[in-house]
């Protein structure tokens, strides 16, 4: 039991210590692709501590949700952390307390409150991003609620574990064609869930045209620092859900021993390093879509994420 | 069939019938020729793979005759008759909007895999992913036909239909005949050819290849 807690803390601390650092990586990455230098790579942590030493505003009239919503957006990724693989590969205490669609309802909780919270923040901006923010996610269920399915099909579970055992035992499972699919699907809805560019632009300044940004528009001080601090680590955990359980569950501590879980965190990064140059790539090939055409694009994630679940009928 | 074999089958296939989802979604004509290219290719492997083994010369030497017709003639002949500008060209207008597109293509597919489950159930020897989705394919080639309003993409779509034929006919009857498959091999050019030329006139002629815009006669003095 002590074990447990150790693991389940070094998991969280994992998350906690590292998605600043995955953030800048990425923002550094994607300036130097276009010939700029960029701020360093530890950016993030200077603008939290900045953030965090800073007095904080309120609206006037705005209620008890615009505060409350900071610290939800904050937790909800570190509980979803205690229910996946981040560093081991057995399953941990909490980890039968919630499947991969108790995670998504988790989610969708500090959403709803964070969109709740920018509309009482009586920002137009803020409030017009509540709405596109609602938008993308109506969109994106349908997709993840397909997928979902699909992964149920193929392994029996939903409980992240198993799931994630079954892709390389035996090793065929790995290229049946739902699996490939199915990565494919997700990569596109991790793309649109983090606001990253086919359908949000995360470095645009124009609010107008801003998705997730404009939401955050009214928080100052210690509120927008948890706000900020929530969302690397809503990356970073979409990303270890993508990796460590849908595409690649290699590299993950077998047993509890201190060197075994020293060097998951070692793979594990280096895949999310991966995972970041992919999204790199993404970023700088393609523009941002026109809003209406959102549909299309998470149309398309909808199309591939049917099709994996059809070639899993077929027992192909 | 050993298992790899039918492993990557199935991921060629899941393939095959995605690619002909976007091909009815994208809207750039070049883009949507690289997608039916793609489609050529993929149909070819799913032949190689079928034929690997058993062993059948039949359906490797179908995968070459694709690779030949379909891949390295049919793109060459329209690329070379259809204009360049229409190529690079976006089409705005759609019969149907996108959105209902897809999910149109996306139940086109359900239908097809209705539909070999049923055949599944009688000819049990038969590979039901390749008749599922070869049927879904030439489904969705219809649904390409009809939605699109730009000539290329038509043309494209009769192709496509005729791929998912194909598809569907390498699991129903592996040894095809040869002549049957040079039949069709010189057939299919030979439709691209005259679908190009026409194309070329009327662009030459009206200025356009909006042959969906194109609902009236009109009787001009010479």
């Amino acid at each position: 039991m002590p074990e447990a807690v150790a693991l389940n803390l070094a998991q969280l601390a994992f998350v906690l210590a590292l998605s600043p650092l995955f953030a800048g990586l990425l923002a550094r990455c994607k300036e130097l692709v276009q010939s700029k230098r960029g701020p360093s790579i530890f950016q993030p942590y200077r603008d939290l501590r900045k953030l965090f030493g800073k007095d904080e505003r309120v609206p006037e009239g705005s209620s008890w949700i615009f505060r409350t919503a900071p610290y939800l957006v904050f937790v909800v990724p570190l509980l979803i952390t205690m229910l996946i693989p981040v560093l081991t590969s057995f399953p941990l205490f909490l980890a039968f307390a919630g499947d991969m669609l108790a995670a998504g309802f988790i989610f969708a909780v500090s959403g709803f409150f964070f969109t709740l919270a920018a509309i009482d923040g009586e920002n137009p901006y803020g409030t017009m991003g509540a709405s596109r923010t609602r938008m993308v996610g109506f969109l994106a269920e349908p997709v993840i609620i397909v997928a979902l399915f699909t992964v149920s099909f193929v392994a029996n579970s939903t409980i992240p574990y198993i799931v994630q055992q079954h892709w390389v035992h035996p090793i065929a499972n790995f290229f049946a064609p739902s699996h490939i699919l199915l990565m494919i699907a997700f990569f596109m809805i991790i793309l649109a869930e983090t606001g990253r560019i086919p359908v949000d632009n995360p470095s645009g300044h124009f609010e107008l045209a801003m998705i997730d940004e404009s939401k955050a528009l009214e928080f100052s001080g210690r509120s927008f620092a948890l706000i900020k601090y929530g969302g690397y680590m809503k990356f970073t955990v979409l990303a270890i859900v993508f990796l460590n359980v849908l595409t690649t569950p290699w590299g993950l501590a077998g047993d509890g021993s201190v060197p075994a879980v020293a060097l998951a965190a070692g793979a594990v990064s280096l895949k999310i390093v991966a995972l970041i140059v992919a999204i790199v790539v993404v970023e700088s090939s393609y523009s941002k879509l026109r809003l209406f055409r959102i549909s299309e694009f998470l149309g398309g994630a909808f199309a591939v994420s049917v099709t994996a679940m059809i070639t899993q009928l077929l027992h192909l | 069939m050993s298992a790899i074999l039918t492993e990557l089958n199935a991921l060629v296939l899941g393939l095959f019938i995605l690619a002909a989802i976007s091909m009815v979604v994208i809207r750039q004509i070049g883009a949507c020729m690289q997608l039916f290219i793609l489609q050529s290719l993929l149909l070819a492997a799913s032949a190689f793979l079928l034929g690997a083994s058993p062993l059948s010369w039949h359906l490797i030497a179908l995968g070459c005759v694709t690779i030949a017709s379909k891949v390295i003639v049919i793109p060459w002949l329209i690329r070379s008759l259809v204009p360049a500008e229409v190529h690079r060209r976006r089409e705005l207008s759609q019969a149907i909007d996108v959105p209902a597109a897809l999910l149109l293509s996306l139940a086109l597919t359900l239908v097809g895999y209705a539909f070999a489950q049923h055949l599944a159930r009688s000819a049990p020897s038969l590979s039901s992913g390749n008749l599922a989705m070869g049927f879904a394919g030439l489904l969705v080639g219809l649904l390409l036909l009809a939605v699109r309003t730009e000539a290329v993409p038509q043309l494209l779509g009769i192709l496509a239909m005729e791929n998912g034929a194909f598809l569907a006919g390498i699991a129903i009857a592996p040894d095809f005949p040869l002549i049957a498959e040079l039949a069709i091999a010189f057939d299919v050019p030979l439709l691209a050819f005259i679908v190009g030329l026409l194309t070329r006139i009327a662009y030459r002629q009206i200025g356009t290849t909006e042959v969906g815009a194109l609902s009236a006669l009109r009787e001009r003095a010479p």
